[in-house]
């Protein structure tokens, strides 16, 4: 079998989806791909059913906030396996604020199923087609994706700090 | 008067004359009480594991009469709640004091128990005191074995002087009510 590294990797899928690939690099020996959201299903199955690469495990999905990044402010992160070539790799995809819609991967991978509900209650993401996304972790009533930056981490319902012991 | 005044170990002052002790009711019923505690362990985090030690031989939580621990609350004297809540279980935790019989007492084991400790944050109790009324606060991230100890010793001196009328009194209706308990 012919060895899969990261560079056969990246530029089988550069050659496979031309200019919707909007960056290969490697981080501390990981391959980062950055893609357009069009792709990102028909990529994920073309690495699942690929006769070489075989992709077959689907480690994290997790989203991310950069509220900073005009019309890129928030991220969604796949980290892929393939245990047959023991290689694993992230894709990234970026998404604006203003429409933070993504394909669902549930159609590909089962496990996504709760990932993708914890991604959109920590962050908002909604994934189209997801059969059942209801958040997942927090207490049913939450009303705010509380991992977005614009919501402070310390709870409003603490009393027994009074900020001028803690410098605050 | 040819009467003597003594004090049981551990218990309330009385008379002695030959053959007969005289006290009060309610202090002997608090005496048997407080030696005789059935603590439910609620224990979730790091301070369970120092509840651990304290029921195991070197503390030995079974030298106070708590011997017995209960994990039903329908036959809990003591609720121990021990580690971090988050705010997904505060209606469990006020399930299963609700669940408890009167007279009943609470203690709040470590700092998360008392105040959400570290854990100022979005999911996390910020005190089990915001559902359910607690009695003895143990300090401590975690408290040691003693600490806990002496939190129990806390408790049993809170149920050797607590009224026996206590429980139907309106202060500790207007209480329950205020934490929307029945």
């Amino acid at each position: 079998m012919a060895e899969v590294n990261n560079q056969i990797l990246g530029e089988s899928i550069s050659a496979q989806f031309g200019n919707q690939v909007l960056s290969v690099e490697e981080t501390y020996g990981t391959l980062d791909i950055v893609v357009e959201k069009s792709i990102i299903i028909p990529l994920i199955k073309w690495l699942k059913t690929h006769d070489k690469f075989q992709v077959n495990f689907l480690t994290s999905l997790c989203g991310v906030h950069f509220p900073e990044q005009n019309d890129r402010e928030l991220s969604v992160v796949y980290y892929l396996h393939s245990f047959i070539n023991n290689i694993r790799f992230r894709i990234h995809v970026f998404l604006p604020a203003s429409q933070p819609e993504i394909p669902t991967l549930t159609t590909l991978f089962a496990g996504a199923n709760w990932m993708e509900r914890e991604t959109f209650e920590f962050y908002g993401i909604k994934f189209i087609g997801h059969p059942d996304l209801r958040i997942i972790l927090n207490v049913e009533d939450m009303d705010y994706h509380p991992l977005l930056k614009q919501y402070p981490l310390v709870d409003a319902t603490r009393t027994d700090k009074d900020d001028k012991y803690f410098g605050r | 008067m040819g009467l003597n005044t003594s004090k049981l170990p551990n218990g309330p002052e009385m008379y002695v004359g030959e053959g007969y002790g005289l006290t009060q009711i309610e202090k002997v019923i608090g005496m048997a009480r407080a030696n005789s505690i059935w603590p439910l362990p609620f224990a979730t985090s790091c301070c369970g594991i120092e509840f651990m030690a304290t029921m195991a031989s070197t503390y030995d939580l079974g030298r106070f009469g708590a011997e017995r621990l209960s994990f039903s609350p329908r036959q809990a004297d003591l609720l121990m709640v021990m580690g971090t809540i988050a705010k997904k279980m505060g209606p469990i935790l006020k399930q299963v004091y609700t669940q408890m019989a009167e007279p009943k007492w609470v203690i709040a084991v470590g700092a998360c128990a008392s105040s959400g400790g570290i854990f100022d944050t979005y999911s996390v109790l910020q005190g089990i005191d915001k559902v359910i009324p607690v009695d003895v606060y143990v300090p401590g991230c975690p408290p040691p074995p003693e600490a806990i100890l002496d939190g129990i010793l806390k408790i049993q001196e809170l149920i050797k002087n607590e009224p026996l009328r206590r429980r139907e009194s309106a202060e500790y209706n207007d209480l329950l009510h205020s934490y929307q308990i029945d």
